[in-house]
């Protein structure tokens, strides 16, 4: 039977990976992702799980370790947050350049200097094109629902790609929730155990990594941008499937009030439930305002955005980190350029906010709307790329 | 190398993965040569030095003395720099 479980974030992912029949866990700890690791290594301990978890001395080693056991056919799961990532970053590549189809947990944190530990998105973002899949969980619900679906999406021989399951530093890390948990047996017939092709065996022996030169690299990368391309089919099938076991509904993306909304707010992670809040509140007020979410960030729903957007008059994408010198941030880059593709006009404006785990409050978020709303009359955006919730 | 026709993206292996143990030795490294090491076939003792010595295994053992196996010898030199009686010579390679 299904239970309804008080979990913080970091519990609720590593509740997932229990169930999930990982063979290999690699881990670093490193705030706000360390309770992830303790649950888990207190699961080793007591015999819950027949996991191995290798302590290493750091997160390059970390992700050394997975990508190693990956490699062999075992199903691998990691963590990490922030410097971490920073730290992983050339083994990034190499676990999805090798078609590693590891699941690793980041809880999204600022990156240094200054040093600080609260939520944004400059860890991820900063590896925005390491080739992962990237989802991103709005509360911890969906950080249980989507960490036991991205094994499946990981593995699908379609994608065979490393997936990452985003969560907001102590926001939803540190946040206890009633999450809706699945039975063990219901996860345990969904995720199976992991069915390799390609494994260790010396009877059949392989190479992996080998020199790779100007003759078969391009080739590679090639099959790279077709492998996620198509796991986005790979996400839907997932989604359905779990759906069956879980009555919840996932997505590419998540909308709300796009219908007859003239201006939505696009944004990541656990400020889509803020910001659903306001745009309800708004709404029946009379004002037509709407939200959309990408829960999937790579592959970029590119399509899925364009459609959302289709009745809009202005949009607003929220950044929770700085691409300098950029003309856009990471987000409003991606979108701005799935509207230009698609030869879509729409008014966009770019806002950074919550930097450092800087707070964003509703009633900032009613401001941008009431923005918006500003310029879907005038049709004139004064200023393309905002700061909100810096001190002057 | 270059006439033959390489397989693309949509048939290659995913990852470089390579399924065939061994296949290195079909990528011909003995073009890279600067020079080449000539063995003086009287001179030699076959004492094996070279043939231990030899990063890319290009020594090749005969009855009374070595030889070398210019498809992938890639004229380091350290052959003739370790050989005791000095057998080896290393000859600029010239085309
Ligand atoms: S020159 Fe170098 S590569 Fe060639 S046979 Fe001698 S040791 Fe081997
Ligand atoms: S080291 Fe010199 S003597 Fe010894 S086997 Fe090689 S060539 Fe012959």
């Amino acid at each position: 039977m299904s239970k309804l479980i008080g979990l913080t974030g970091d519990e609720a992912i590593a509740y997932a990976v229990k169930q999930c029949n990982v063979d290999v866990v690699a881990a670093y700890p490193i705030t706000p992702q360390t309770i992830i690791v303790e649950a888990f290594s207190e699961y080793v301990h007591n015999g819950e799980v027949k996991t191995e978890f290798i302590c290493v001395e750091s997160e390059h080693s970390a992700l050394s370790a997975c990508i190693g056991a990956s490699l062999t056919g075992a199903r691998v799961f990691t963590a990490t947050s922030s410097q971490g990532l920073a730290l992983m970053h050339e083994m990034l590549y190499i676990a999805s350049g090798l078609r590693c189809p590891i699941v690793m947990g980041v809880v999204n944190r600022a990156l240094s200097a200054p040093i600080n530990i609260h939520g944004d998105h400059s860890d991820m973002m900063g590896s925005r094109d390491c080739g992962w899949i990237q989802i991103y969980a709005e509360n911890v619900q969906e950080a249980y629902d989507w960490t036991i679906q991205a094994f499946r999406i990981a593995e699908d021989k379609k994608a065979l790609l490393p997936v990452s399951v985003n969560i907001d530093g102590f926001i939803l890390s540190h946040a206890l929730e009633g999450v809706k948990t699945l039975d063990d047996k219901a996860v345990d017939s969904f995720v199976s155990t992991r069915k390799a092709e390609i494994t260790l065996d010396p009877a059949k022996p392989i190479t992996v990594g080998a020199l790779c030169l100007t003759d078969y690299y391009f080739e590679m990368k090639r099959q790279q941008v077709e492998a996620i391309k198509e796991s986005k089919g790979v996400i839907s099938s997932v989604n359905e499937a779990y759906e069956q076991i879980s009555g919840r509904k996932y997505g590419i993306i998540d909308t709300f009030g796009i219908g007859d909304a003239e201006v939505a707010i696009l944004c990541l992670g656990s400020t889509a439930g803020t910001t659903k809040y306001v745009a309800d509140s708004m709404r029946k007020k009379g004002f037509k305002v709407g939200v959309i979410k990408p829960w999937i960030y790579r592959p970029f729903p590119a399509e899925e955005i364009v459609k959302a957007t289709e009745n809009l008059k202005a949009l607003i994408v929220l950044d929770r980190a700085c691409s300098f010198g950029a003309p856009y941030n990471p987000l409003c880059s991606d979108v701005i350029s799935a509207l230009y593709q698609a030869e879509r006009e729409l008014k966009v404006i770019n806002v950074v906010y919550g930097l450092g785990g800087r707070d964003i409050a509703p009633s900032d978020i009613r401001g941008l709307f009431e923005e918006g709303l500003e310029v879907s009359k005038t049709g004139k955006v004064n200023e393309p790329v905002k700061f909100v919730g810096v001190r002057e | 190398m270059g006439e033959e026709k390489k397989p693309g993206w949509k048939t290659v292996p995913i990852g470089g993965i390579l399924l065939e143990p061994g296949s290195a030795t079909k990528y011909k490294t003995g073009d890279w040569r600067a020079f080449r090491p000539v063995i003086d076939t009287n001179k030699c003792v076959n004492c094996l030095i070279c043939w231990i010595y030899c990063p890319d295994g290009a020594i090749k053992r005969l009855e009374k003395h070595v030889t070398v196996d210019l498809d992938y010898c890639k004229g380091c030199g350290i052959c003739a720099n370790e050989c005791p009686v000095k057998a080896i010579t290393m000859i600029e390679e010239k085309r």
